[in-house]
């Protein structure tokens, strides 16, 4: 089912948490919120789960204005930051309380837990407690409880940000190929760049409770529309109103006078990537990425005096 | 906008429903009494309510009831800490039960108390003491059933103290005595004030543990809910309902000054 | 330090309770039997489970709603609602008792109206009832609120989304998450009303063998001068106020916090 959210406005006391907001997710999409804390993110999920009623403004779900229904008759799988399982229940009853309430017979209770068990792979742990399960774990039973209702949309509230590293990279290849499986339209809230532009298919950048822009992952990074999402979802250099991008700074083999000369301040060595600190000859620092080849065929050092050829620079006009 | 709007109204009237429920068990319970209360200590007029609390008897009722509450605040204070630090910091065998004990006197009954202490330290008393009837018997009846308060407030705040503190201030050279007025005493200063208000606010309305063991003489051991309880006996309900006003407005005062004084604190530690 | 302490315990509060088990039980075990047995003692032994059985529901089912209500509701006057149902800590026993008369008895507020209904409150059972409810009001609430504001609204909101309505989220998510602080305060709750004595004292009118509640028995044994009668049902209330604290002590294990009040 599409989302659409249309004109939305939520104050809390005198905090604006969201201002005209307007978003549509296509049928089927796979859609990040992203923005730093306190960008309304958060509050525009939570309205569109009916979790949070708008002070003005409509969000329709298919051809359907839910604006006013309460969050149990929406159709909206959701999964809470931390999980929010009942910690009273066993896996099996959490993932099967949907379909209980519903008062639908136990033997299919079972039979559909069984298979949402195994489509999240937790199968074997039906018995267990909240309590006996790791982070990761919690985190796919949530899932899976909320997919036991054949929602309409499903979304999820920083599903990643209470797990550790390498948890996080494993469940988002994960939670992407699901997707590609079971086709629910899906949003979900990230205050991280690179798991926005890895997971999901669109992306909308929101901050201060507006909207700043809305695109492919891609089209956000080549073409930001303004300064915020440019500096958001990629490293920027800022010289005066111009900004540009590290990676795009090219440092030249020898002083051939085509090039901006500069100094060398320090070399940071990160693996594949190397960081480049530079002077500009006028006095402005930048830095630059190469890559750990390049550094090596430039035999970059501290304190070396070489030349730069900087690309165009980005201007916003504000 | 349209349809299924029905389960949240639903929803909705359960909620008013309950609402409605809770109200009417709290007006019957706790505001139409409170109300008649005060409708009747003040029906004759504030001179009337003056002459009522300022009786010799009602006089004499309030005032001890006042003195033996402050002193037995007092003593209060002091054991109650001395107890609270030895159940934290000190460990001997059986301390688990006596910690669980500490609460008897707000699981026994008033009366048994007052019968307990009558026991031991009345008419034919074991150990030679006999307090019956006399003004020791109220502090006795008073110290008793408000033990655990000072205990219970210091205590979780003693658990909470960080030794490391107190380490700290002993290898900047302090003796173990400056530790504890400096250090020590001033962290656990509020949570004895609310344990101080608590058993105040208590000792003032007692009245189970004091009908056997004071005697309820007028002028000697009578305290304000005994001369309450008379008067109702006698039928002056204004008389009663005067000294209880009297009594509820220091209770409520007490308390309302230990509800500042503990959210200033809590702004402290934020 | 732990002399001071342990010997101001024994003195003021251990020796005076051992001393009346040894008092109960020093003339042999017939005067006991014999007292336990008396048809007054049985009658107020029943009528103050009688009256702990309506109350005690009564005083739960209120104590769980008010705490939903000021921990999840959001209204006006939320803060004095709160001061409202601590109050009956504040007030003695005897005011309670008297409050009550003047609201419910012959010349109370209603007295005329219930007795044109031949509702007799006062000096009768249901204005016992009344009293002990009052006096052991605030328990359920204030042991629940600090556990339902533990347990968050997360379970709850989730449960929303799958589709419970509120009772339903209410039984199955709310309530197992709350039950051992209202467990709790259920158990301070009964303590309380069973061993209630002056809001009881003035509001029964204290007929033998009528309206006499266990502690209004044991006074009046007292005063009789049949001290075993008074000190065999003071150690009946003595005992259970034991395995209150021994419930309390079970339950701090699963609640976590102490101080009861």
């Amino acid at each position: 089912m599409a989302i659409e959210v249309r004109n939305v406005g939520k104050r809390f006391g005198d905090f604006v948490a969201l201002e005209d907001v307007s978003i549509r997710v296509g049928d089927g999409a796979l859609t990040a919120l992203l923005g730093p804390s306190g960008s309304g993110k958060s509050t525009l999920l939570r309205i569109i789960a009916g979790l949070e009623v708008p002070d003005s403004g409509e969000v329709v779900i298919g051809d359907q204005d839910v604006t006013h229904d309460p969050a149990r008759t929406r159709g909206v799988g959701f999964v809470f930051q931390h999980y929010a399982p009942f910690k009273n229940m066993t896996v099996h009853d959490n993932v099967g309380f949907g379909l209980s309430v519903r008062k639908r017979p136990k033997a299919e209770i079972g039979e559909r837990v069984a298979e949402l068990l195994s489509l999240v792979r937790l199968d074997g742990l039906a018995e267990r407690y909240p309590s006996q399960l790791s982070g990761g774990q919690l985190q796919r039973m949530a899932l899976a409880r909320a997919l036991a209702v054949q929602p309409q949309v499903l979304l999820l509230d920083e599903p990643f940000g209470a797990l550790d590293a390498q948890v996080r990279g494993e469940l988002r290849e994960w939670l992407r190929r699901l997707h590609d499986e079971i086709h629910v339209t899906t949003v979900f809230v990230t205050h991280d760049q690179e798991e926005a532009m890895e997971v999901a298919e669109q992306i909308v950048v929101m901050n201060h409770g507006r909207i700043e822009q809305a695109g492919s992952p891609r089209d956000l990074y080549e073409s930001p529309t303004n300064e915020f999402v440019m500096s958001f979802i990629g490293p920027v250099n800022r010289i005066g109103d111009a900004f540009l991008r590290p990676h795009d700074i090219q440092i030249l083999p020898e002083s051939d006078g085509s090039g901006t000369e500069a100094l060398i301040e320090r070399v940071v060595h990160l693996g594949f990537e190397v960081r480049v600190e530079l002077k500009l000859h006028d006095g402005r620092d930048i830095w630059a990425q190469v890559t750990r080849e390049e550094a090596q065929q430039l035999e970059l050092s501290e304190g070396q005096i070489l030349s730069v050829r900087l690309p165009a620079p980005r201007v916003f006009s504000s | 906008m349209r349809r299924r709007r029905l389960p949240r109204a639903g929803a909705r009237g359960q909620g008013a429903l309950g609402k409605g429920l809770l109200g009417i068990y709290l007006t019957a319970l706790v505001l139409l009494p409170i109300a008649a209360l005060l409708a009747k200590s003040s029906s004759g007029g504030t001179s009337a309510f003056w002459r009522e609390i300022s009786s010799p008897e009602a006089l004499a009722a309030i005032k001890l009831t006042l003195a033996a509450s402050a002193i037995v605040v007092v003593i209060n204070a002091i054991f109650g800490t001395i107890i609270a630090w030895v159940l934290v910091r000190d460990d001997f065998p059986g301390k688990r039960v006596v910690n669980a004990l500490i609460d008897l006197p707000f699981a026994l009954p008033t009366i048994v108390a007052g019968l307990v202490l009558l026991a031991l330290y009345g008419k034919g008393s074991p150990v030679g003491i006999n307090v019956a009837f006399t003004r020791a018997a109220v502090g006795l009846a008073l110290l008793f059933v408000t033990l655990p308060f000072v205990v219970r407030s210091v205590q979780p705040v003693l658990l909470e103290l960080d030794f490391s503190m107190e380490e700290a201030a002993a290898s900047l050279g302090a003796r173990p005595l400056t530790v504890l007025r400096r250090i020590v005493l001033p962290s656990l200063l509020p949570a004895i004030i609310s344990g101080v208000a608590l058993s105040f606010a208590r000792a003032l309305g007692e009245f189970g543990s004091l009908v056997l063991i004071t005697g309820n003489l007028p002028f000697k051991t009578e305290v304000g809910s005994v001369y309450i309880f008379g008067q109702i006996q006698n039928d002056s309900l204004p008389a009663a309902a005067a000294v209880s006003v009297a009594l509820l407005v220091v209770a409520l005062v007490v308390l309302g000054v230990l509800s500042f004084v503990s959210q200033r604190q809590s702004r402290h530690v934020l | 330090m732990r002399s001071i302490a342990l010997g101001y315990l024994a003195l003021l509060l251990l020796a005076p309770v051992a001393m009346i088990f040894y008092r109960t039980f020093e003339h042999g075990l017939t005067p006991v039997w014999n007292s336990v047995t008396a048809p007054n003692a049985q009658h107020a032994f029943w009528l103050s489970l009688e009256i702990v059985a309506i109350a005690v529901p009564l005083n739960t089912a209120f104590g769980v709603g008010m705490a939903l209500l000021l921990e999840r509701g959001r209204f006006w006057g939320k803060g004095l609602l709160g001061v409202l149902i601590d109050l009956p800590f504040a007030i003695s026993p005897v005011v309670v008792g008297l409050a009550l008369v003047l609201v419910y008895g012959r010349t109370g507020w209603f007295g005329n109206w219930l007795a044109g209904h031949g509702i007799q409150v006062i000096f009768s059972v249901p204005g016992m009832v009344l009293a002990t409810a009052v006096v052991s009001l605030p328990f359920v609430a204030r042991e629940t609120i600090p556990v339902l504001r533990e347990l968050g609204t997360d379970s709850e909101q989730a449960a929303e989304t799958l589709g419970a309505s509120a009772w339903q989220t209410f039984w199955r998510v709310t309530l197992p998450g709350i039950r051992w602080g209202v467990v709790y305060g259920v158990v301070l709750t009964t303590a309380r009303a069973l061993g209630e004595f002056g809001a009881v004292s003035i509001v029964s009118g204290r007929i033998e063998g009528q309206t006499q509640t266990l502690p209004l028995y044991v006074q009046d044994r007292f005063e009789n001068f049949d001290s075993t009668g008074a000190y065999t049902a003071a150690v009946v209330l003595a005992l259970l106020a034991l395995a209150t604290l021994l419930a309390m002590n079970l339950l701090t294990r699963h609640t976590r916090r102490r101080t009861p009040v």
